[in-house]
């Protein structure tokens, strides 16, 4: 029944299913076998006596067969446990495999070796801090991406800082005589601070106070002639118009602050050329070419306004940071 | 059924579709922008009613709706929520947290126990294996912080965070930043507060280099001012303030400098400007970088936890194999806490230098917070 020879005559010009077919070379996949590879000496299914080395959660057996269990397949292999001292299980192998052709001695002692240095790799490794490897989720990352740059336009950086720096600067927070402050500025401080002083106890000018804070505003760049011909300046047509246009814009943009910057700010240019055009068009022109003079100054405060009133909401609401700072 | 309103789209010919299309458009948009003016002439005569009009008309974005939620001390909805203030104890509603706050482990900073004029000492390295975008970046840090040092991360094993992180806490060191990189791109930055923590783990992104910023300016070497906006939960507080002891108590104001570290909807956007103040409404302000993005993902209590202490790998040897496995893993933690002992016994014999006792890393994590995508289950949710 047994017979090596039809058996190994199957496997090499048949089939194997343990068979792995290279250009150079045939391997073995059976567990079995001790040196991998799929020739007549080292093949576990075509040697009636074999012997080989398997490692069981870090402990080594020698597994051995005989032709006199052949019949038998749940007793056909032989397990013998080996020491755990190396120098002791080589003995043992040589105990066991008294007799036995040199070949199955020596693979069976070579796999004790792969076997044993392996087992204290492993061991080595596992005490050893290794890099934690996470995997990358495109999914996540992607949308962590777009929500970054939402919460960017979100943020309005330069607005929130500048809004912080000036008011640092009014509740004197770089102290009496500032270093990063020009002179004609801190100047200004001051004497808006004396104006607050004498206007708390008028309480009926409200409405007034805010008409001369946005003149003031408007009137940044040419400080020494604000008396003359700011307020004019503020109630002209066209003035109020853009006034009133990039307020509005501020609206839709906290509406859709979800927008990238450049969107917004391409709509606002639409929004001006559309508007230019209309005008041009329409009889307002006349309204225009009244001053023409003043478009250079307007145009560069343009900017100012805009910013100006979200200031005045978060002055009120950010009454702690010269704590802070007085706690640097 | 006739449609209730006409729709030039019903028109079958393409180009009297397309004019018409365009023709209600323009009616539309010139409608619109007729409101707008007869608004604004309204509004110019009446700055009261414009100023009604933008107190009621306040958009609802995820930055006002967000979700409050006490456990975590997220500030109350009812107070102000566009405060750009920090860390203020008296603001807090609960004293429980403003006590926890003074006792945390920032507390000695900002109690005025250091010098204020000592620029906090800094140690900057990169992640193993790291290559020139590390170098490029850690160079630009180290630009940032005062008293930064940059330091190249040591080859081979031994050189872990916690280890690293030991050594530089005896050393005088307060704080440790490792920029980490995968595939030559920079992914992540650890913030360890020296010498007993907290770690902080940050997602890194959006990096852009000085140079990279046009019409950037020169930094000089004057303090910084800082400005760190929106950080209003406990968890915020706490990343506030390792942020804040980066830096010296107090700026040196001629510089002009700032450095901003803006939360907003988790994400920790860091800028540093030139300012000037042109008016008292306007400031100037020249970028002179790098900005990047920095989102928390975890936060340790400790230092970095080293699961073994790199010690030399003992060579190959055979004899202890008579012993379990068991039993020559205890060896190992034996001769472990052998060798920390003749290290103390040197680091006494070094005591000399007035060193502290020395820090070791523990040997297992204590994580106060880890980000888990499932924690984002609403978008109103923030943590910081």
């Amino acid at each position: 029944m047994q017979s090596d020879d039809v058996i190994w005559s199957v496997i090499n010009q048949q089939f194997c299913s343990y068979k792995v077919k290279t250009t150079t070379q045939n391997f073995c996949r059976n567990e079995y076998n001790v040196t991998g590879l799929c020739n007549r000496q080292s093949c576990p299914l075509a040697n009636s006596r074999y012997a080989t080395v398997r490692e069981k959660e870090g402990v080594l057996y020698l597994y051995v067969k005989t032709i006199e269990r052949a019949h038998t397949p749940a007793h056909m292999w032989e397990k013998i446990k080996l020491s755990k001292n190396y120098s002791k299980a080589l003995e043992q192998i040589d105990q066991e495999l008294l007799h036995w052709p040199n070949f199955t001695i020596h693979k069976c002692k070579q796999r004790v070796t792969k076997i044993t240095q392996y087992l204290i790799k492993m061991r080595r490794l596992r005490l050893r801090q290794e890099p934690k490897l996470v995997g990358i989720k495109k999914k996540l990352d992607r949308r962590e991406a777009v929500r970054e740059r939402k919460a960017l336009s979100a943020a309005r950086l330069e607005r929130s800082i500048e809004a912080e720096l000036i008011e640092r600067l009014k509740s004197k927070a770089y102290g009496d005589a500032p270093l990063n402050v020009n002179e004609a500025v801190w100047q200004a401080v001051l004497d808006r601070e004396r104006g607050a002083d004498k206007t708390k106890g008028k309480d009926t000018e409200g409405n007034l106070d805010l008409v001369d804070d946005e003149t003031d505003e408007e009137e940044e760049d040419e400080l020494e002639e604000e008396e003359g011909w700011g307020e004019r300046e503020f109630v002209s047509d066209l003035s109020g118009d853009e006034d009133a246009l990039s307020d509005l814009e501020d609206v839709e943009s906290d509406e859709e602050a979800e927008e990238s910057d450049e969107d917004e700010e391409s709509d606002v240019e639409d929004e001006a050329d559309t508007k230019k055009t209309a005008l041009g068009k329409r009889k307002t022109a006349p309204s225009r070419t009244q001053k023409p003079p003043r478009k250079g100054p307007e145009k560069k405060a343009r900017r100012g306004p805009r910013v100006e009133v979200e200031y005045e909401h978060e002055m009120e609401s950010t009454p702690l940071t010269k704590e802070m700072l007085a706690n640097w | 059924m006739p449609p209730s309103r006409f729709e030039p789209s019903t028109i079958k010919n393409k180009v009297k579709r397309e004019e018409i299309a365009r023709k209600l458009k323009k009616e539309k948009r010139q409608g619109k922008l007729q409101r707008r003016l007869a608004q604004a002439k309204v509004e110019a005569d009446d700055p009261a009613l414009k100023k009604r009009r933008q107190a009621q008309n306040v958009p609802r974005t995820l930055d006002n709706t967000r979700e409050y939620d006490p456990s975590i001390l997220t500030a109350n909805p009812a107070a102000p929520s566009s405060s750009s203030s920090e860390i203020d104890p008296s603001q807090q509603p609960q004293d429980e947290s403003a006590a926890d706050i003074d006792s945390d482990p920032f507390a000695a900073y900002f109690s005025g126990a250091l010098d204020p004029s000592a620029p906090p000492k800094v140690l900057i390295t990169t992640s193993p294996k790291a290559t020139r975008v590390s170098y490029e970046f850690c160079e630009e840090i180290a630009g940032i912080f005062p008293g930064a040092e940059f330091h190249r991360r040591p080859k081979g094993r031994g050189f872990e965070m916690g280890k690293i992180a030991g050594w530089a806490a005896g050393r005088g060191y307060s704080h440790m930043l490792v920029v980490n990189e995968n595939t030559k791109k920079l992914n992540a930055i650890t913030m360890i507060y020296l010498p007993n923590g907290p770690t902080a783990f940050f997602k890194l992104s959006s990096i852009e280099l000085s140079k990279k910023i046009h019409g950037h300016a020169r930094s000089t070497t004057h303090y910084p001012e800082l400005v760190l906006n929106g950080f209003v939960t406990r968890l915020g507080h706490t990343v506030g303030r390792l942020f804040q002891t980066l830096f010296p108590p107090m700026p040196e104001f001629q510089g002009r400098q700032v450095v901003t570290l803006h939360n907003q909807r988790d994400f920790l956007f860091f800028r540093r400007h030139r300012y000037a103040f042109r008016s008292t409404e306007k400031v100037a302000l020249q970028e002179i970088g790098p900005r990047f993005t920095l989102k928390l993902r975890s936060l340790r209590k400790g230092l970095p936890a080293v699961k073994s202490f790199g010690e030399p790998t003992k060579s190959l040897e055979f004899d202890n194999f008579a012993e379990g496995e068991g039993e020559e893993t205890l060896d190992k933690d034996v001769e472990m806490t052998g060798e920390q002992i003749e290290e103390d016994e040197t680091a006494e014999a070094e005591g000399k230098r007035g060193a502290k006792s020395k820090v070791t890393p523990p040997t297992q994590d204590e994580y106060l917070w880890m980000w888990k995508p499932e924690l984002e289950s609403t978008r109103r949710t923030f943590f910081l």
